[in-house]
Formats: C-alpha cells, structure tokens, sequence
C-alpha cells in the first residue's frame, strides 16, 4: 500500500510538469502582457506612458524574455514553495492567494459535507421506498437541484436574504466583524454566514450524489446474501446499515474525486456572487489585468487539488472495499 | 405385373398429392414468414425506443418544453413585441407590468396605463398604474422592422400596443423590454448548445470510437490526453480561455470560439462513454463476421460500428446539452463569455451581477430563470432517452 501511495505520488510529479506547461501556455494567449493592461488602465485616466517607460517596465518584470525562460522562471520556485510575483498586488503569489485558497478549500470541504449527510440518508429511504410519494418527491427535487445553476440559486439568496429575511446574504462577516479580532461573536458570526454559501454550493452535487446512491442501493438490495441476511432472521436495521448501506456506499466514494473539481469552480463563482474571498474574484481579476503569474498559479493549485483529491479517493476506496488492492 | 405397374400409379399419385399439398404448406409457411418479418421490421429498434419513451411522461414532457424552446427562438423576432436594442427610456427600470384579460365580462387582453413621476427622496422614477386607462393589447400589431429568420423583412409583431408600453418582464435601465430580450437571447443560448455538442460530438466520437477499435497507442495517445484535459477542472481552464479572446474580435468568431471553447472539454466524456460501448462492440459475432468477409476497417467503423453506437450518441449528446448551456450563461454572467452586440441569457444576466441594482430590481434575474427552465427540460428529455436506448433490457 505504502509503496502504491509513494508510486502514486512520484506519477505526479511529470503530471504537474505536463499541466503547469499547458497553464502557461494558456495564461499567455492573450494578447499584449500585463504591461499592456497597465499602459490601457493609465491612458482610461487620462495619462499616457511613454515607450521608455513600457519598456523598462517589461525588462523589470522579466516580460521581455522569451516564454520557455519565463516559464522556467516560474516553475524553478516551485521546490521552494516560491509561485512568482504578483505584478498587479506587488507581492509573492504565495501571500496574495494563501488566505484565499484557505477558504476555498473550507468552503469545497463543508459543502461535500454537507452532501454526504444530506444524500445518503434520503438515497437510502428512496432505494428502500422506490415509487412511493417520497421517493418521487425527492428524485423531482433533484432534478430541480441539478437544473438550477449555482450563479442563480446565489443570486436568488442575495435577493430573498436581503429583501424578505432582512439580513446581509453576502460576505463572510458582517461588516463590523471584518477588522475584529478573533473571537467567539465574530466566529458566530461567521456560521451565520458560512452556511448559505456551503448549501448551495452543495445542492448540485447532492442531486447527483442521491440518485448515485438510490441506484446503487437498489442494486445491492436485490443481491442474494441480503435476502440470505433476511432469511437468517436479522433485524433489518442491521440488514441495511450494516449489509446493504456498506456495499452501496462505494459509487460515492469513486465520484469523490470528480466532486472536487465541481466544488472549486462552484466555490469560484459563488465567491464572486456573494462576494466571499474565495479564489473566484482574485482570480477572475487576475485573468483580466493579465498578471500572468497569479493567474497562472491559480489554475495551476485547482489542477493540482484534483489530482491529489483523485488519489484520496482511490485510497479511500481500498480502505472501505477490501476487494481492491493496489499492488 | 400389372398389380405391379397400378401400385405404382397409385404410389406416384400418392407422392404427388403429398407434394402439393406439402408445398401448399410451404406456401403458407412462407407466407406467415413474410407477416412475421413485417412485424419484426414494424417493430424496429428506434420504433421500440420510441414506444419507451412515450411511456415515461415527465421525458415528454421535457422533450414538448424543449420543442417549445427552439419554436420560440426561431420565431422570436415575430413574438417578442419590440427589437433587441429598443429602448424606450421613459420606462426604464419598469417593473413586470400585470396583463388584464376581461374587460366588463368580454375577453380584451389589456394592461393598464402607465402615469410616470420621480420618488422626491430617492429620485427614481416611480410608474403607477392607472386602472381608468385601459391599453389594449392587439395582435399583429405593426411595429419596429426586423428580418425574420434574418433574411424576410417584416414589421407585423405577434402582440404589442399602439401607445405606451407592453412590458411582461419589465425593463433594464435603458428602457428595453426585458421579454423581448429574453426570447432573442434564446436563440443564442439554445444555439451555442447545439453547435458545442456537435463540435464535441465530432471530436469526441472520431477519438473515442477510434481509441475503442484500434486499442494499442491509438488507446493509450488519447486516453493520455483525456487525461490531461480532465486534469484541470473546467470553471477555472473556460474562464482562462475566455480571457484571452480579444477584444476586437467579430461578435461571430466570438460566438465559434467559445463553442470550441467549451467543446474542448466536452468531447472528452464522450469519448469515454463512445469508447467503454465500442470496446464491448468489437467483440460482437457481426463485427467478427464482417472482419472474416474482408471488410476494411473503414466499413467496419462506419457501416458497424457508429451506427451500432447512433442511440447512446443521441442521448449522450442530449446529456451534454445541459452543461454547455450552463458553462456558457455562468461565463457570460462573469463577463468573459459573449458579450454585447451577442446577447444571452447570461449576458441579460451580467445587468444582475450588481449586488444594489439587484436588489432594486431583481426582475432582472428573469433570464436566469430561462437557464434553468431549459436545463431541466434537456434533463427530463435526456433521463428519459437514455431509459429508453435499450429498448432491450426491460
């Protein structure tokens, strides 16, 4: 097992070259370079920059070289957790986006949380009361939950939130909140606001989650060592939580890794709705004044998320399953 | 001898009535072959699909509102009651006005008139209905030129009014009515669907059925670049993309490189899918009979196998519909997808994405609405397909 993890690791590290390259190359399609962004935002004021300027700029930024040597300026910090400079926030990277991926990563993990909990319990009833009313309700509301997209669902909560329950729907803290202090009123504080932002980040993939597991449960509920398991006399309480729920739970596991890529470009936009300082509004700014190694080391921290989120899962697969073994 | 020779006389004649009247048999055999064979081609495998589906009603359902969608949008030059960039700027920011259908018992459609005035503290103008001023509503009504199916010049709209204003969803800030707006950003929000999935469609099933056949390096090549292409997660790697699109660009090639754009993730679910289905194909007896009668591996692929896959092509494609339409309208709501002249459903949406105009207006969510309404009837039509593309199985 060990070994699987550790080979499984190395394997990342040409998968990282492969991707970090491909964000490069993506990253500098635009046309023009940051310098260019600058020189638009200056003359939009009414001020001018001249070529001189422009151009000490570019040799200062390290714009002028060729791509495969900014490249390599780039990737060359990685060992040293070092992802470059941030033209436009004139910092490292690292310090503009460590906050934020923080809150990414809480959000994406609360809202699969917050999947789990709700899916299972309602995919298991469904499975065991297929047709009934509750069973249809649920699978209707499902696809309601799968059709609304996660934009308008923050968009619909900012209005009723804020016009018919009276509360501020966005942000992570109320605005006297923000400069304080850690403390238990601002950590209250937080919930109070953490949660929306988790439940509809969390409804798509619950749609998919509970129709995954209705599925799968149907499946093994119809398997001879349950009816064997009936036959023998026990309870059924046991005959599912303990025989059928256990079996049925693996589709979710082998989902989860393609659950993390959904809840981080959901958590992108639903930041920049609610206005929550998730990576979304960094990166979303960073594309647009092209400060090319920001953006570029965003794309880059998703990619690798899911990279690392599909190990998990694979790992977490053998753990649960016993059948499978990664020698 | 002669007993001999009547014998067989008799025998002969004997074999012979045997023999018509076996072969009356055959005939009639035969016969009932030939109907049995109508039926089975009566009863063919899209007709048997089709049955499957017409039982589960939500999916037609789906499939009717679907219907409805492409009708409106084809015609919605002729249906909405104003052009695109129509503005009216006395009515700007206009709630939903409410339609009256009966006037003194008879059915006259009407909305009322509009007496407009400023709120003296907030200064925004403020619309009251004035219920003595009744505005009917007529159909065919002459108003503003446009080209139907953007060739036929006409100028009969299918409602409007003669004065004032009709405004079912009410008005942005320069005073264009938000209905109309809505049906012509159908066309390009249904339409940048249609053409990613067959973009993705082509991609996806020259790889996936190729990767399926042939297995060895072609397999291991594009499974490798499914790989990589799914190694980044598609929100962050569209809205880079989209990024880099300059400014001024034609709003047509806008439009095509953000349907490949999007396709370019599409294609590789597809493939997969094309790929796991052609992989149980090939080991089929037809695929192995016509290898042994020497066809090429063209015919094979062509003739076989992507007709053999055509039914889980339609109802992957119509899976797929879905998340093009909601890549497209969340990338245009941040801005980075299409952008004016084009007009979208989620370019109407970019006028909500200000948190205090929301909050004043929040009519403005309406084209999200529409999102969402198309989404869930490609689900329902799509659930309903995939149930029904194995007509085999029960």
């Amino acid at each position: 097992m060990l070994s699987y993890i550790v080979k499984r690791v190395l394997g990342m590290i040409p998968a990282i070259l492969i991707i970090s390259f491909i964000t490069f190359v993506v990253i500098q399609l635009p046309p023009g370079d940051f310098v260019t962004s600058v020189q638009a935002q200056v003359a939009a004021s009414g001020g001018g920059m001249d070529a001189a300027t422009v151009e000490a700029l570019r040799a200062r930024y390290g714009l002028d070289q060729p791509m495969i040597v900014q490249y390599w300026r780039w990737i060359r910090g990685f060992p040293k957790g070092d992802f470059g400079f941030s033209l436009e926030w004139n910092a490292p990277v690292w310090d503009v986006i460590a906050e934020r991926m923080g809150w990414t990563l809480l959000l994406s993990g609360l809202a699969l949380v917050f999947m789990w909990v709700v899916s299972i319990p309602i995919g298991i009833y469904s499975a065991r009361n297929q047709y009934s009313l509750g069973d249809n309700l649920f699978s209707f509301l499902g696809f309601l939950g799968l059709s609304i997209p996660d934009f308008m669902l923050a968009l619909i909560w900012l209005v009723f939130g804020t016009l018919v329950l009276g509360i501020p729907a966005y942000g992570l803290f109320s605005p006297e909140m923000v400069d304080a202090p850690w403390s238990m009123a601002k950590f209250l504080d937080l919930l109070k606001h953490l949660w929306a932002p988790v439940v509809i980040m969390g409804v798509i993939g619950t749609a998919e989650l509970i129709r995954i597991m209705r599925g799968s449960m149907l499946e093994v509920l119809n398997q001879q060592y349950i009816t064997t398991a009936r036959a023998k006399g026990l309870p059924e309480r046991t005959v599912i939580n303990k025989y059928a729920v256990r079996m049925a739970i693996n589709p979710l596991i082998s989902v989860l890794g393609m659950q993390v890529p959904k809840m981080i470009s959901s958590s992108i936009i639903v930041g920049l709705v609610l206005s929550i300082p998730t990576i979304g509004p960094v990166f979303l700014r960073s594309l647009i004044s092209q400060d090319m190694y920001l953006a570029g080391s965003i794309l880059l921290f998703t990619s690798v998320l899911l990279l690392i989120s599909n190990l998990l899962a694979d790992l977490a697969l053998a753990w649960v399953d016993p059948r499978i073994r990664y020698e | 001898m002669m007993s001999g020779m009547k014998h067989y006389k008799e025998t002969a004649d004997y074999i012979n009535k045997m023999y018509n009247r076996q072969s009356q048999l055959d005939e009639s055999l035969a016969d009932q072959m030939r109907e049995s064979e109508k039926i089975a081609d009566a009863t063919s495998q899209w007709r048997l699909m089709w049955r499957k589906f017409k039982r589960n009603r939500i999916a037609v359902v789906g499939g009717i509102v679907v219907l409805l969608f492409y009708l409106v949008a084809l015609f919605g030059d002729f249906i909405a009651p104003y052009t695109l960039e129509q503005r009216m700027t006395r009515y700007s920011y206009l709630p939903p006005q409410r339609v009256y259908f009966f006037a003194g018992g008879r059915f006259q459609p009407h909305v009322y008139a509009l007496e407009t005035g400023r709120d003296p503290i907030t200064l925004q103008r403020t619309y009251v209905p004035n219920p003595d001023k009744r505005i009917p509503i007529r159909f065919f009504v002459e108003g503003a030129p446009y080209k139907l199916f953007g060739l036929i010049p006409a100028r009969r709209h299918l409602f409007g009014v003669e004065e004032g204003i009709i405004s079912l969803f009410g008005t942005d800030g320069q005073g264009r009515d938000m209905f109309s707006r809505i049906i012509k950003g159908s066309q390009i929000s249904l339409t940048i669907g249609l053409v990613g999935v067959a973009l993705s469609l082509l991609i996806g099933a020259v790889l996936g059925v190729a990767s399926g056949y042939y297995g060895g390096w072609v397999d291991n090549v594009v499974q490798r670049l499914i790989e990589i292409v799914r190694s980044f997660p598609p929100i962050p790697l569209w809205m880079a993309l989209t990024a880099a699109l300059p400014q001024h660009w034609s709003p047509l090639l806008i439009y095509f490189t953000i349907t490949v754009i999007l396709s370019l993730i599409g294609w590789t679910w597809l493939a997969r899918q094309l790929r796991g289905k052609v992989l149980a194909l090939r080991e089929e007896d037809f695929i192995m009979a016509a290898r042994l009668a020497g066809a090429s591996d063209r015919w094979i692929i062509f003739k076989h196998l992507i007709p053999a896959t055509f039914s889980h092509i339609i109802v992957i494609s119509t899976l797929s519909m879905p998340s093009m339409i909601l890549a497209e309208s969340s990338l245009s709501f941040l801005g980075l997808g299409l952008r004016p002249p084009l007009t979208s459903w989620g370019v109407l949406l970019q006028q909500a994405q200000n948190t205090q105009v929301l909050l004043l207006y929040p009519w403005l969510m309406l084209p999200g609405v529409f999102v969402a309404l198309s989404i869930l009837a490609f689900n329902f039509m799509g659930d309903g397909l995939r149930d029904a593309a194995d007509p085999y199985t029960v």
